[in-house]
């Protein structure tokens, strides 16, 4: 399965003066996962907006199967955000019954079969939900969906370590080979072994884009450690 | 399954993969796990099981059967020279180590009884 899932050529987003995103141009293909791997602030969540049809002005031009950025796209897109995207007054099952009226591509009993391995309760408030749980929670409803593309930002940030475990073990268990995972991460270590390849930006540009163990065996180090040689700060 | 993220996991899979096979926990003949199930299990991406998996194909201590999946060789042989490498390659390792250290042939000798009776 090797077909374009996202098409980017030559896309730049500035805020007034600052400059977000700078003439950034890749391509993922499908059924593989991806990391999207830079700083805070290195653009990473602008460009995943972009994809996922949430930030329609930009420059360049951006493609999801073929799909220019608008509502075909969005449809096609299933996205984990950084901050839980649900009121906190919902239950559990008032989410479900949302996603279920919103998107044709909602897969229910995936959906209870996920939540049932989080040990979710379906009667559960998101407000009394801890972090971990509503990562976990977000990222079943988001995983439930037969999407072609699915792009989570940051879905082990703010986590315990054992959750992180139960979280990427659900992301492996779930992954469905004609999907396409776009992670943004900036907790490499725990991550970089269910990648296929990575993209590192740095202050809106792509500096490193390539197939995880190829840059493995190319330049010895693990991406956790290619990460920080390539963003070390030098103060002095 | 502890990596060392510095060189490709998929090759550091196919070592554990043969380790399962000489200690008879993947026996002659046995199916295998599907790739999901390894990638689980292992907690890496299915692309790099699947490496993994065809390069023991090519190397002949793995074979599929286009409908039911993938088996541990029926090639005796192979699997006893599987074996007979990964005791040479630890013997190998041992004998640097302790030559390094100034060792000759005698002492290592007589040092190896020294230990295996320990045990």
């Amino acid at each position: 399965m090797s077909d374009i899932i996202v098409d980017v050529k030559g896309l730049s987003k500035h805020y007034g003066k600052h400059q977000v995103l700078k003439d950034v141009s890749f391509q993922c293909k499908g059924g593989e996962i991806i990391g999207l791997l830079g700083p805070n602030g290195s653009g990473k969540t602008t460009l995943i907006k972009i994809i996922s049809g949430l930030i329609t002005a930009y420059e360049g031009e951006v493609a999801i199967c073929g799909e220019r950025i608008g509502a075909a796209s969005k449809n096609m897109v299933s996205y984990l955000p950084d901050e839980p995207p649900f009121a906190a007054w919902m239950k559990v099952k008032d989410v479900i019954n949302l996603y279920l009226e919103m998107y044709a591509d909602f897969d229910l009993e995936r959906c209870l079969s996920m939540l049932k391995r989080f040990q979710i309760d379906a009667s559960s408030r998101i407000k009394t939900m801890s972090k971990g749980t509503r990562e976990k929670f977000t990222l079943a409803m988001v995983m439930a969906r037969h999407a072609r593309l699915l792009v989570l930002d940051e879905p082990i940030g703010g986590v315990d370590p054992a959750a992180r475990e139960v979280i990427l073990d659900m992301i492996l268990h779930n992954y469905q080979s004609d999907q396409t995972l776009l992670i943004a991460t900036h907790l490499i270590a725990d991550i970089e072994r269910i990648f296929d390849s990575v993209l590192f930006i740095k202050e809106g540009e792509i500096i490193v884009n390539g197939n995880v163990e190829e840059l493995r065996s190319q330049t010895q180090k693990s991406m956790d450690e290619l990460f920080k040689d390539k963003f070390r700060y030098h103060p002095f | 399954m502890v990596f060392d993220a510095n060189t490709p996991i998929y090759l550091q899979i196919m070592d554990d993969f043969k380790k399962r096979m000489i200690k008879g926990e993947w026996d002659a003949t046995a199916k295998i796990a599907s790739v999901r199930e390894l990638a689980v299990d292992y907690g890496v991406n299915p692309n790099t099981i699947q490496r993994a998996l065809s390069e023991l194909e090519r190397e002949g201590l793995v074979y599929s059967e286009r409908t039911s999946g993938r088996y541990v060789s029926k090639d005796v042989q192979r699997m006893m020279q599987l074996k007979e490498d990964y005791a040479n390659d630890a013997l190998d390792h041992c004998i640097e180590v302790l030559q390094e250290l100034n060792y000759d042939k005698d002492t290592m000798l007589a040092k190896m009884e020294e230990r295996l009776k320990h045990e």
